[in-house]
C-alpha cells in the first residue's frame, strides 16, 4: 500500500487519468491543448507523451465536435474523456450533452450507453476574465440523464474520476478551478465512496453547512472561524450533485436542526434552491429555523476586480448562520 | 419598414467555382526584404495610405510592448499579445469607414486602438475592471469576443440589418484559424452569403490555437478555402505586408459595399509571442521555429520599402516614434494606478430595470459595507 502522500489537486486528477489509461485500453483523453501542452491547467501533463497521440490528443477547436465524436465512440465500445477548456467554453456542446449523452439510454431502452466523461474547469476564484468562471451546474443538474459531481480535495479528485471513467452513464466532472494547485495529504489507493454519496467532512452539533466544490473549503474555514467563538458547525460535502445523496444530508441535518447551503452559483432556480427545497420536504419537522443559502448572487459572474463581492465568504456565513433562530433552541 | 425580399436574392449568384477560389500562394506586395513584388489584378496602394498604415504599425507594436510590461507589473490581469499580428490588426481598421462596424477578439485590442478607442477603455477587460469599457455605437467596436466565432454572426446581423435600414455600412469581423473550426464560423458564412451581408471574415492565422498547430485544425489546403463551399470568395494575403493587406481588404471593402455580398480573407502570419502571458510555448514549439517569422517582420519590412522610395526619413520617422510614445505614457498613466471599483455595478447592469431580488441582494452587499466600515 501506497503510503499518503502531499499533491495537488491537478496532479490527482493527472494521476487518475494516468492510471485509467493503463488499466482499460478503451480509455482515451482528448480536447483543446490536451497534448503535449498538457492542458492549460496541465492536468493533461505528460499524457500523450506516456500513451501517444492516439489515447490522448488535441481535436480541432470545436466543442460540439468534440463531445459528439466522443458519444460516437462511446457507442462503439470506448471510454472517453473528453476535457471542455472552461466552463463557459463547454456551451457549445450543449446540444450533444442535453439531446445525445444525456438521452441515448434513455432513447434506446438501454441498447446504446455513452460512458464518457466530460472534465469542465469550472467556477471563479481566481481573477479570471469573462466566461473563464461560470459555476454552469445547474443547466446539467436539471438534465436527466446525466451525472454530475464535484470534488473538493485531491483524494477525492482522484477517486471521483476513477469512478466517473468506469460509469456506465455519462458524468460532468467539475473541477474548482481555484483548487487545482492547492495541496493536501492523499492516499490514492484508499477507496473513496462512489459517486452518489456525500460525506461529513467536520463533525459539529450547532448547524449544518452544505457544501460542494469550490464552496467546501471555504465553509470548512467557517466552522472553524465558528468554533472559536463556541458554536459547533457541521460541514457536509455533498460531492456528487446527480445522483444526490438525501440519506446522508438528511440524517445531518436532522442532528443538528439547522442548516446552510453554501454554493458559488448565482442562487435562484439552483443546485443550492433544490437541496433545500428537498432537505425541507424530508426534514421540515427537525427543523428549528428556515434553511439558509449563502451563494452568488443572480448576476453574471463579475470581473476580476469585484470578484470577492460576489464569492461566499466566511463573514457571510457566520451572518447567516447568526439568523438561524438560536432564540428557539 | 417594408422589406423586399427580391433585394437579397443573388443575381448574379456565381456558378463559377474558380472565381470563388483564392490564389494558390498569399497576395504579397512587398517582399521581407522591402521590394515591391509585381502582382497581377493588384496594385501598390498610394504612398499616403502605407505612410498612414507605418504610423499606426509604429503605435501598434508599441501598444503591445506597453501592454506587455503592465501585465509584468501586475496592472493587467492577461494579455493576449499581438505582436508580429500589427499588419493584420492596423490595415483591417484603415480600409474601414467611421459608420463601418469592427468585430475583434480578445487578441485585437491593437486593432481597436488603431480604431480610435482610447487604449486605457480598450483594456478595461484585461485589465479586469469591467467586461467592455467602450462605447460600442460610438466606437462602431463590438465588444471583444473571447468565445470563439460566435461573434461573427453578430457580425452578420449587424450588415444584415443595416441593409434593411438602408444603411452604407460594412462589418469586418476579426477571428483566428483555431475558431475556423467552431460551428458558428461556418454558420456565418453560410448566412453572410445566403443574405449577401456587407461583412468581411478577416481571419488571421498566426498558425496556433493555443498549442495546437493549423494542421490539427484543418486538411484544406488553406482556410480561405473554406468560403467556396459557401458561395463567399476567398482570398489570402501575406499577414506581415501592409501594402498586400491593404489592397486585398480595401478591394472586399469595396465590393461589400458595392453589394456584391461577403468576402473570406485569409492573413498568413505568426503568432510570435506566448498565446496570453500565462502560456508556455516552449512545451509546443522551439525557438528555432520562430526565429524565420522575425525576419519578416511587417515594420521592418515597410521601413524599408518607404525610405528605398523616399517616402520615409528620419524626421518623419521620428514624430510616430513620438506619437507611440504618448500613446505609451497615456497607458501608463491610465494603467499604473487602480480606479475605484463599484459593487452596484454588479446589479446595474444585467436588466434594464433591476429585479427585486437584485435590488435586496444589493442592500445585503451595502450592509456588509457599512458594518465593516462601523467596525
Ligand atoms: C468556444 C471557445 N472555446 C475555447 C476557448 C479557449 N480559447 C481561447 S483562445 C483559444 C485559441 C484560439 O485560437 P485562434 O482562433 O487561432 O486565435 P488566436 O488566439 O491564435 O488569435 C482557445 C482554445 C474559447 N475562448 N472559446
Ligand atoms: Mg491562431
Amino acid at each position: 500500500m501506497m503510503p499518503a502522500e502531499k499533491l495537488t489537486m491537478a496532479a490527482a486528477l493527472n494521476r487518475a487519468m494516468r492510471d485509467a489509461l493503463r488499466a482499460d485500453p478503451a480509455v482515451v483523453v482528448f480536447g483543446e491543448d490536451v497534448g503535449p501542452l498538457g492542458g492549460v491547467f496541465r492536468v493533461t501533463d505528460g499524457l500523450t507523451a506516456e500513451f501517444g497521440d492516439q489515447r490522448c490528443f488535441d481535436t480541432p477547436l470545436a466543442e460540439s465536435g468534440i463531445l459528439g465524436m466522443a458519444i460516437g465512440m462511446a457507442m462503439n465500445g470506448m471510454r472517453p474523456v473528453v476535457e471542455m477548456q472552461f466552463d463557459a467554453f463547454a456551451y457549445p456542446a450543449f446540444e450533444q450533452l442535453v439531446s445525445h449523452a444525456a438521452k441515448m439510454r434513455n432513447r434506446t431502452r438501454g441498447r446504446l450507453e455513452v460512458p464518457l466523461v466530460i472534465r469542465v474547469p469550472y467556477a471563479g476564484g481566481i481573477g479570471g476574465v469573462e466566461h473563464h468562471c461560470d459555476s454552469s451546474e445547474a443547466y446539467y443538474a436539471h438534465t436527466p440523464g446525466l451525472h454530475v459531481v464535484a470534488p473538493s480535495d485531491p483524494a477525492d479528485a482522484y477517486g471521483l474520476l476513477r469512478k466517473a471513467i468506469e460509469s456506465a452513464d455519462p458524468v460532468v466532472f467539475l473541477e474548482p478551478k481555484k483548487l487545482y494547485f492547492s495541496k493536501a495529504e492523499a492516499d490514492l489507493t484508499a477507496p473513496v465512496p462512489p459517486i452518489g454519496k456525500a460525506v461529513i467532512r467536520r463533525p459539529g452539533t450547532d448547524a449544518t453547512l452544505i457544501a460542494y466544490g469550490p464552496a467546501v473549503p471555504i465553509a470548512l474555514e467557517a466552522a472553524e472561524a465558528a468554533a472559536q467563538e463556541g458554536r459547533s458547525l457541521q460541514v457536509v460535502d455533498l460531492r456528487s450533485i446527480v445522483p444526490f445523496d438525501d440519506e446522508t444530508v438528511c440524517a445531518a441535518v436532522r442532528s443538528t436542526g439547522r442548516a446552510v447551503v453554501v454554493a458559488e452559483a448565482a442562487g435562484f432556480a439552483s443546485v443550492s434552491s433544490e437541496v433545500v427545497a428537498r432537505v425541507t420536504e424530508r426534514c421540515f419537522h427537525s427543523l428549528h429555523a428556515p434553511i439558509r443559502r449563502v451563494t452568488g448572487f443572480d448576476i453574471p459572474y463579475p470581473p476580476p476586480k469585484l470578484e470577492h463581492v460576489h464569492l461566499p465568504s466566511v463573514d457571510r456565513i457566520l451572518d447567516t448562520v447568526d439568523e438561524l433562530q438560536w432564540e428557539y433552541a | 419598414m417594408v422589406i423586399v425580399w427580391q433585394a437579397f436574392q443573388n443575381p448574379c449568384m456565381t456558378r463559377d467555382a474558380a472565381l470563388l477560389l483564392p490564389s494558390t500562394e498569399p497576395v504579397t506586395l512587398i517582399d521581407p526584404d522591402g521590394h515591391p513584388v509585381p502582382h497581377v489584378g493588384h496594385d501598390l496602394p498610394d504612398p499616403q495610405a502605407l505612410v498612414g498604415a507605418y504610423a499606426a504599425l509604429i503605435s501598434a507594436r508599441r501598444f503591445n510592448d506597453q501592454a506587455n510590461a503592465l501585465v509584468r507589473q501586475g496592472r493587467l490581469a492577461v494579455y493576449p499579445s499581438s505582436h508580429g499580428q500589427e499588419a493584420c490588426q492596423v490595415t483591417c481598421v484603415q480600409v474601414l469607414d467611421d459608420g463601418d462596424w469592427l468585430f475583434p477578439t480578445y487578441r485585437d485590442s491593437a486593432a481597436i486602438v488603431a480604431r480610435g478607442v482610447d487604449p486605457v477603455q480598450a483594456l478595461t477587460l484585461l485589465r479586469g475592471d469591467w467586461h467592455s469599457g467602450y462605447d460600442p455605437h460610438a466606437t462602431r467596436v463590438a465588444p471583444q469576443a473571447t468565445p470563439l466565432a460566435t461573434h461573427l454572426l453578430h457580425a452578420v446581423g449587424v450588415a444584415h440589418a443595416a441593409r434593411l435600414r438602408g444603411e452604407p455600412t460594412v462589418v469586418m469581423a476579426l477571428c483566428g484559424d483555431g475558431a475556423t473550426s467552431e460551428g458558428d464560423f461556418h454558420e456565418a458564412l453560410n448566412f453572410a452569403a445566403v443574405f449577401r451581408t456587407p461583412v468581411i471574415f478577416f481571419i488571421q492565422n498566426n498558425e496556433y490555437a493555443i498549442s495546437v498547430p493549423l494542421a490539427r485544425q484543418t486538411a484544406a489546403p488553406s482556410l480561405a478555402h473554406k468560403g467556396i463551399g459557401y458561395g463567399v470568395p476567398g482570398e489570402r494575403v501575406d499577414g506581415n505586408d501592409v501594402a498586400a493587406l491593404l489592397t486585398v481588404l480595401g478591394a472586399a471593402v469595396a465590393r461589400a459595399r458595392a453589394g456584391e455580398g461577403p468576402q473570406l480573407v485569409e492573413a498568413h502570419t505568426y503568432r510570435v509571442q506566448a498565446h496570453t502571458n500565462a502560456d508556455d510555448p516552449g512545451r509546443y514549439r522551439s525557438a528555432d521555429e520562430v526565429t524565420p517569422w522575425l525576419a519578416r517582420d511587417p515594420i521592418l519590412r515597410l521601413e524599408t520599402h518607404l525610405r528605398g522610395r523616399g517616402l520615409l526619413d528620419d524626421q518623419t520617422s521620428s514624430g510616430y516614434a513620438e506619437q507611440a510614445d504618448q500613446l505609451a505614457a497615456r497607458m501608463r498613466a491610465g494603467l499604473g494606478e487602480d480606479t475605484p471599483s463599484d459593487y452596484r455595478d454588479l446589479f446595474a447592469h444585467v436588466y434594464a430595470e433591476p429585479t427585486p431580488q437584485l435590488r435586496e441582494q444589493q442592500a445585503l452587499v451595502a450592509d456588509e459595507l457599512s458594518r465593516e466600515e462601523a467596525r
